[in-house]
């Protein structure tokens, strides 16, 4: 939709069939971000396993860069991301791929739970890797810190918070918008079609040349999906805060509260 | 796109909606009228009464946020009906639904800018949410049991559905002075026909030789700040007069009805102070005139074909019976007057139900029931029909794996609570909560084994305005605030001995109890009930014994249960206990805070 002015268009997600093309053409790199014995017991054949918590442990450029490298991962590899929660920690570890400059990524538009119920193939084989070359062009205008965050805010730029209902109405930051994660996945995919998506964004007057500044709550998982869920939609001025709620707490910034409602005791768990 | 499904292959036999009750462009108008709202081009009451003639509150201390009430005719649902509203739910409110006393489905803190989004969901699955809300017709209730009801002279579902399809967008039933509310039921036990605007039970009489179905109809009857008992308008009135009977009602309370006072303006109010005899003689009058003018053209569309009912092939033997099976067996499970097959009611908490519970619900509906459907109840229930005996054991094991399995629907631990503080502007205290903990110490206590008590209900509002239905209840609360010196506590006025059925009775205040100390003085009152009954009483008809003034020697009237209720309920201060003075579900101490209403704008 975006991508006629442009040379080069990366696709935001692939699905099963294109992928399984691509594997068997050898033209992709898949990874796998679920945790080790997870991944030991089944994947999709040629996959790598990258945990997220792995990556997380030290997610500084230089880190991601080596990772990248040990995959056999170039600058003109097509990568795609899959995970098992619903597309959250597969978006994270892509865009930290992107951050460091990693253009072509795309995550596989259904989970590994789904791929299996289609019957698809899984295997147990780990795969050889070849060490690449792969450079480190690091890539600030989508990330956003939390003195970007009030700066950007002061000038009309729009706050998505992509956490659940109930716990954005008990403390988010002021003048947020809620868009929870599940708002955003069909029931098979990971991100709804296109044109719903489109219409979530329409009927809040949020227009598309609009900055938005996603955000959860602790690692940048959830609204790693809102980001991939605006590009999606051909939203380009879309930014990450990685560090997320956590660090606004913990930086004692303001919070803003849904008061005086026990909205908790509706909830059916 | 992919090629490949996940969508699992379904049997082919299921049942689906026969009715879409649904329109999309009224989503679509939806969605543009909050974008001229927000852009400050629609003046908040006009957008205020456009939002609530199609489903959507405003929900507690903010309008930013929705409750969206579902309009589910008779309170019929389909499997297919249940996953969107699980999907919906999961989507755009807080991963839960809300069974309302009214049958409906409310899913809560919805964003206003997602309604549209849920009411195009509602479509596509035959579902409205068009005039849920507002001074309409609101969604007319049947029995969960009608159909199947052993007591019933025939089923009154096709006629419910019927007065919907007619009513539905009527012009006639836009712009009431309020909202009015049409009960169908099965029997006089199950149903509440005597506390609605409009009541229908089916009858039958022999003219001629010929036997001629009918109804028995009740109007002006109502809960709220004042409640009134409804009238019968006629011994018999013959089906084929039906409809003229609710057009005539409905347009003389457009006419007639109190459009300067809110507070006054649901027709109870004018049939009370018009005198019934009156009112009676006017709704008689007009219905002649409507029957000259619209008989011609207008007749109830009442389509009686039968439900197609599946041979449902399980291979019901079990390897064992899980445990609780009988407990629950005997109060949540009634058998039907088809020899074989029985209904089963869900025990929820407050009418909560998880999306995932309503995707097994949905399964098990395909898979255990005859009717593939599913009937919301009166009592923020769900009730399966037409579950075949031998397979009751594998229903409640299949419950059990999804926590639906509590014992007591049918029973006083099955206890209502209005949503209270946790959504709605109105609400003084959480009653909604109160409810859940009043029914979890009761299950504990295993209230519901006791025989004397099977019969009693105990109904919590937030407030006075009865969304809880506390006056019906043998034991009703409504919620308050009160006071010791300069510190507030939550508290309830309690109501005692009312009753929905034949002998329709409206509860009398006893006393106010603490939030804090409502679960004690419930059982306190049995504690007294059981010193004090006679042989084979249960409690509701002691509470009417009592309240008639036939007491025993020890209690002699509702001062005298006051009187031994002193101790529990007095207040300590708050360096006494802290704990009283915050309701339930807060740290805080409790201070009373309230926006403005909706129901009647």
């Amino acid at each position: 939709m975006c991508g006629l002015s442009k040379g080069k268009t990366t696709r935001v997600t692939i699905d099963a069939d294109n992928l399984r093309s691509e594997i068997r053409d050898k033209s992709v790199k898949v990874l796998d971000i679920r945790k080790e014995e997870d991944y030991k017991k089944g994947h999709i054949p040629g996959a790598i396993n990258l945990p997220l918590a792995s990556l997380l442990s030290d997610d500084s450029p230089e880190k991601v860069l080596q990772y990248t490298q040990s995959f056999g991962i170039g600058d003109e590899t097509s990568v795609v991301v899959y995970d098992d929660t619903f597309g959250a920690l597969a978006s994270r570890v892509a865009w930290t791929l992107e951050y460091i400059g990693h253009e072509d990524v795309s995550l596989l538009d259904i989970t590994f739970g789904t791929w299996k119920k289609l019957g698809l193939e899984i295997n147990t084989e780990s795969p050889s890797t070849n060490k690449s070359n792969h450079s480190l062009k690091l890539k600030p205008q989508i990330l956003a810190t939390a003195d970007y965050l009030v700066h950007a805010k002061e000038k009309g730029a729009v706050l998505m918070d992509n956490r659940e209902r109930l716990n954005f109405l008990e403390q988010h930051i002021p003048g947020a918008i809620n868009i929870p994660y599940r708002m955003l996945a069909s029931s098979q995919n990971i991100l709804k079609p296109k044109e719903e998506l489109k219409r979530l964004m329409q009927n809040r007057n949020i227009s598309s040349d609009s900055e938005i500044i996603t955000y959860c709550g602790s690692v940048g998982t959830l609204s790693g999906l809102g980001y991939y869920a605006l590009k999606s939609i051909g939203l380009d001025n879309v930014k990450l805060y990685v560090r997320s709620f956590k660090e606004w707490k913990s930086l004692e910034k303001p919070i803003e509260k849904q008061m005086d409602a026990n909205y908790w005791d509706l909830s059916a768990e | 796109m992919s090629n490949t499904s996940v969508n699992q292959a379904k049997p082919d036999n299921l049942p689906k909606h026969k009715i879409n009750w649904g329109k999309l462009e009224e989503a679509e108008y939806f969605a543009e009228q909050v974008k001229l709202f927000r852009q400050g081009k629609i003046s908040k009451d006009d957008f205020r009464r456009f939002r609530l003639m199609h489903g959507a509150y405003g929900s507690r201390m903010t309008d930013d946020y929705s409750m969206i009430r579902l309009k589910l005719p008779a309170g019929e649902l389909y499997p297919e009906q249940l996953d969107k509203v699980a999907e919906l739910s999961d989507s755009f409110s807080i991963g839960s639904a809300h069974v309302s006393t009214r049958q409906n489905f409310q899913l809560h803190w919805v964003a206003l800018e997602d309604v549209s989004e849920v009411l195009r969901g509602l479509v596509d699955a035959g579902m409205t949410t068009r005039e849920a809300c507002g001074n309409s017709v609101r969604s007319i209730m049947c029995s969960p049991l009608a159909g199947v009801c052993p007591d019933e002279i025939f089923d009154p579902t096709p006629y419910a559905v019927a007065t919907t399809k007619f009513l539905l967008r009527n012009p006639m039933s836009q712009a009431l002075p309020r909202k009015f509310k049409i009960n169908f039921t099965c029997c006089e036990k199950h149903g509440m026909v005597r506390m609605v605007d409009i009541g229908l039970i089916p009858q039958q009489v022999e003219i001629n030789g010929k036997t001629q179905l009918g109804f028995k109809i009740f109007l002006g009857g109502g809960l709220g700040a004042q409640s009134f008992v409804g009238h019968l308008l006629e011994d018999f009135t013959p089906e084929e007069e039906l409809l003229y009977t609710v057009v005539a009602t409905v347009r003389i309370f457009d006419r007639l009805g109190n459009r300067e006072n809110m507070a006054r303006a649901r027709m109870r109010y004018l049939v009370n102070e018009m005198g019934w005899e009156k009112f009676q003689n006017l709704v008689l009058k007009e219905r002649a005139m409507v029957k000259m003018v619209l008989s011609v053209l207008v007749k109830l569309d009442v389509d009686k074909t039968p439900d197609v009912l599946r041979k449902i092939s399980i291979s019901s033997e079990m390897p064992y019976i899980p445990q609780g099976y009988s407990r629950w067996i005997k109060s949540n499970t009634i058998k039907q007057k088809q020899s074989g097959f029985s209904s089963v009611f869900l025990t929820l908490e407050s009418g909560d139900v998880t999306s995932n519970q309503l995707r097994a619900i949905a399964d098990m509906a395909r898979e255990l029931t005859a009717d593939g459907q599913i009937r919301n109840g009166f009592a923020q229930d769900m009730v399966f029909r037409w579950i075949k005996d031998e397979d009751l054991p594998r229903l409640y094991a299949k419950l059990l794996e999804v926590g639906l399995a509590n014992p007591g629907a049918l029973t006083m631990t099955s206890v209502v609570g209005c949503s209270g503080t946790t959504s709605c502007n109105l609400a003084l205290t959480n009653s909604h909560r109160l409810a859940k903990e009043v029914q979890r110490k009761f299950i504990e206590l295993k209230i519901d084994e006791d025989d004397d008590l099977r019969n009693s209900t105990i109904k919590i509002s937030g407030c006075p305005n009865s969304c809880g239905q506390h006056e019906i209840a043998t034991i009703g609360f409504y919620g308050g605030g009160g006071r010791l010196g300069k510190d507030m506590y939550p508290l309830y006025n309690m109501l005692l001995g009312g009753r929905a059925d034949e002998d329709t009775t409206l509860g009398h205040t006893c006393t106010k109890v603490p939030a804090k100390r409502v679960i004690p003085t419930i059982l306190k009152i049995v504690e007294i009930f059981k010193s004090e009954k006679r042989q084979g009483e249960t409690l509701d008809l002691w509470m009417r014994r009592v309240i008639q003034g036939n007491g025993g020697p020890n209690i002699k009237s509702l001062d005298d249960i006051k009187e031994l209720l002193q101790p529990t309920i007095a207040v300590p201060t708050k360096d006494q206990d802290e704990d009283f003075y915050a309701d339930y579900g807060n740290d805080a101490s409790y201070h009373a805070k309230t926006g403005r209403g909706e129901c009647a704008a």
